[in-house]
């Protein structure tokens, strides 16, 4: 059977999923490729970027950042000052808008960092959808506030349990929720994974930040960056951000992966980062690398971030690292930190833990740029949800 | 002809599935042996994955705990052999997610299957739009299709028509474990899939009693105890004289 829309990315993607979900999957690819080519839909989903998540959100110069680091220019796409806080809500309202056309009533979502379950639940609130979360029960805990907002939106938040009790584990008993329930659930998947078509819908919900930031750039700044940076969980962010960039051959895109307590710790999710620890595999739907066992069963992962927590990363991005247009790299739980300060005291923005990771990387490269060079950092994300993990990770040195 | 087909000479059929390494690895391959020889036709055989996502709360912790205790897909395939060497004549099919074959080598697993004694593969991750890589080396060990409620007509018919060994049909949208009635639909589903081919049509996914499985029995050619079977063996202080009674119950209400 034949897709509407290419399945793969070179070797990568696909829909590996159980028989009872192929219909589900056939059905939101045709009404994502008629959604594209109606212009009521894209007009309300325009409009509802602009009135509602408040886009374009801004690109910030960070001045003081650049002339302490003494390099490059460096500009922040503020994905942070969105509603809801993160650029998750660009997907989560495309998603749900979708579901409104396809005559679904609920949504299921997996969150990580809570940002998509937050997102999720708003959407869902403002289009009158019924929306479960299921979240692992230690990312529960350190990211409570977002527990809360969730639940202050009307959604029903289920803690997992099984296995490692965070991202991934939360994928699971969404996906399994949605096996059961397909007839009027839709599974609104936050990030660029899982099985075709989620990767290419999500991809275009988010590209709304790679398109302004392009924009932004020509009329605000009078030229492209030299360099892109994104941190990458499943990947959302990242490829929203880099899908604005892709064709100038000559701006460089980098994604940045969650080190953890350092590679050769085992303790990380950096998935292109551990030539041992990760192959190409098959998880949640979708062929890419993923960080498993010599026997094939995935693993444990770490990240002080719980929105890069997950031990695979979007097809999309298997491809591009593979044709080397995009270069990955990872930073650890301390780099994060230490620029999650940095930006707080530079720049009097609180960034989130995983946009931190991106900002990890600026600090590295900015100072070895000129000052003519100029670097555009996607903030994917602000970092209220983060407070109690940073003032327990930073204790007295705060 | 081959085990398969000679196992279903005599339908309706009783296929439980059972996932080596629960609770142990030696108490596994005794309660295969033993359902083998107390009127299992076929068995499904489970091998464990970190991350089976078509599964319920049951198989999900048995596998968890086969996992606990170190079993691979190695040590699966020598219990394999191991039952061959017991004498156990009747079909065994691997069941199992897609990811661990990939990471032990596609080709050398099947070549392990084969000479370990393995008669087909069920893999719920692997549905037609990604099956080909694998179909082109099972030869005639056949990769079981499966077919759910929600599988439109055109769909089901291209699925039926290239179907090999038996059609797996899960009798209800969701994941495996044991429902307290036989969908209403039941009937009239396996109706449609027998239109478009001539295999074996089995229900799996829901069925949970002797009674249950007699009622399918009548409609379909073999019948899937999966969740029930685990559990209630599983769960028992002597699993292996569980198995036995287990089997029996099954196989003696489905014959009368
Ligand atoms: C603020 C923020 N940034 C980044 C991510 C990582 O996801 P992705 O790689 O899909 O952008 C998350 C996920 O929860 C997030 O909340």
């Amino acid at each position: 059977m034949s897709t509407l829309l290419p399945p793969k990315f070179g070797p990568y993607g696909g829909q590996f999923v159980p028989e009872t979900l192929m219909p589900a999957l056939i059905e939101l690819e045709k009404a994502f490729v008629d959604a594209q080519k109606d212009k009521g839909f894209r007009k309300e989903f325009e409009g509802l970027l602009a009135s509602f998540v408040g886009r374009p959100t801004p690109l910030t110069y960070a001045k003081r950042l650049s002339e302490q680091l003494g390099g490059a220019q460096i500009y922040l796409k503020r994905e942070d000052l969105a509603h809801t806080g993160a650029h998750k809500i660009n997907n989560a309202l495309g998603q749900a808008l979708l579901v409104k056309r396809m005559g679904k009533k609920r949504v299921v979502a997996e969150t990580g960092a809570g940002q998509h379950g937050v997102a999720s639940a708003t959407a869902a609130a403002l289009l009158g959808l019924e929306c479960v979360v299921y979240m692992g029960s230690v990312d529960i805990t350190r990211q409570e506030p977002n527990v809360f907002r969730m639940k202050l939106l009307g959604a029903e938040v289920r803690p997992v349990e099984s296995g490692t009790k965070t991202l991934k584990d939360a994928i699971n008993e969404a996906i399994r929720d949605w096996v059961t329930n397909v007839g009027d659930t839709h599974y609104l998947l936050g990030s660029a994974l899982g099985p075709h078509p989620y990767p290419t819908i999500v991809r275009e919900f988010q590209s709304v930040i790679g398109i302004e930031a392009r924009e932004q750039m020509l009329r605000d700044v009078g030229r492209l960056p030299d360099t892109v940076i994104a941190c990458v969980g499943g990947g959302s962010n990242a490829i929203g951000v880099f899908s604005g960039f892709v064709d100038d051959e000559h701006v460089e895109l980098v994604g940045v992966e969650a080190g953890g307590a350092g590679i050769e710790t085992g303790r990380h999710a950096a998935r292109f980062g551990d030539a041992a620890g990760a192959r190409v595999g098959v998880i949640h739907g979708t062929r890419t690398y993923v960080l498993q066992d010599e026997d094939g069963q995935i693993a444990e992962t770490h990240s002080v971030s719980a929105g890069l927590d997950y031990a695979a990363v979007g097809p999309e991005h298997a491809m591009m690292r593979d044709s080397e247009r995009a270069f990955y790299t990872s930073a650890t739980d301390t780099e994060a930190l230490s620029a999650f300060q940095m930006l707080c005291h530079t720049e009097g923005i609180i960034p989130a833990l995983e946009s931190s990771h991106a900002v990890a990387e600026v600090i590295k490269r900015a100072p070895k740029m000129r000052k003519d060079q100029v670097i555009l950092v996607n903030l994917s994300g602000r970092g209220d949800k983060d407070l109690n993990t940073v003032i327990t990770e930073l204790g007295q040195n705060l | 002809m081959n085990r398969i087909e000679i196992a279903f000479q005599n339908k309706p059929i009783f296929m439980p599935y059972f996932p080596l390494g629960y609770p142990d690895l030696e108490t596994s391959i005794d309660v295969i042996e033993v359902l083998a020889n107390n009127g299992a036709d076929l068995i499904e055989v489970g091998l464990s994955f970190s991350d089976p996502l078509a599964d319920g709360p049951v198989i999900q912790k048995a596998t968890q705990v086969a996992l606990e205790h170190g079993i691979t897909i190695r040590k699966s395939l020598t219990a394999i052999a191991e039952l061959r060497k017991r004498g156990v004549t009747i079909p065994l099919i691997l069941m199992g997610y897609f990811n661990p074959m990939l990471a032990y080598g596609l080709e050398k697993f099947v070549k392990d299957a084969r000479e370990a004694g393995v008669d087909g593969f069920i893999i719920p991750d692997l549905p037609l739009e990604e099956a080909a890589e694998f179909q082109a080396l099972v030869g005639d060990m056949p990769l079981i299709q499966m077919l759910a409620p929600t599988s439109p007509n055109e769909r089901m018919e291209t699925i039926a028509r290239n179907a090999r060994g038996f059609i797996y049909l899960v009798s209800v949208t969701g994941v495996t474990g044991a429902r307290t009635s036989i969908s209403e639909g039941l009937a009239d589903l396996i109706a449609r899939v027998r239109e478009h081919t001539s295999v074996p049509v089995c229900v799996g996914f829901g069925i949970g009693t002797p009674e249950q499985a007699k009622e399918v029995g009548e409609m379909a050619d073999g019948v899937i105890v999966g969740t029930a079977c685990v559990r209630t063996i599983g769960g028992s202080e002597n699993p292996v004289e569980t198995a036995k009674e287990f089997a029996k119950s099954f196989k003696d209400e489905m014959a009368n």
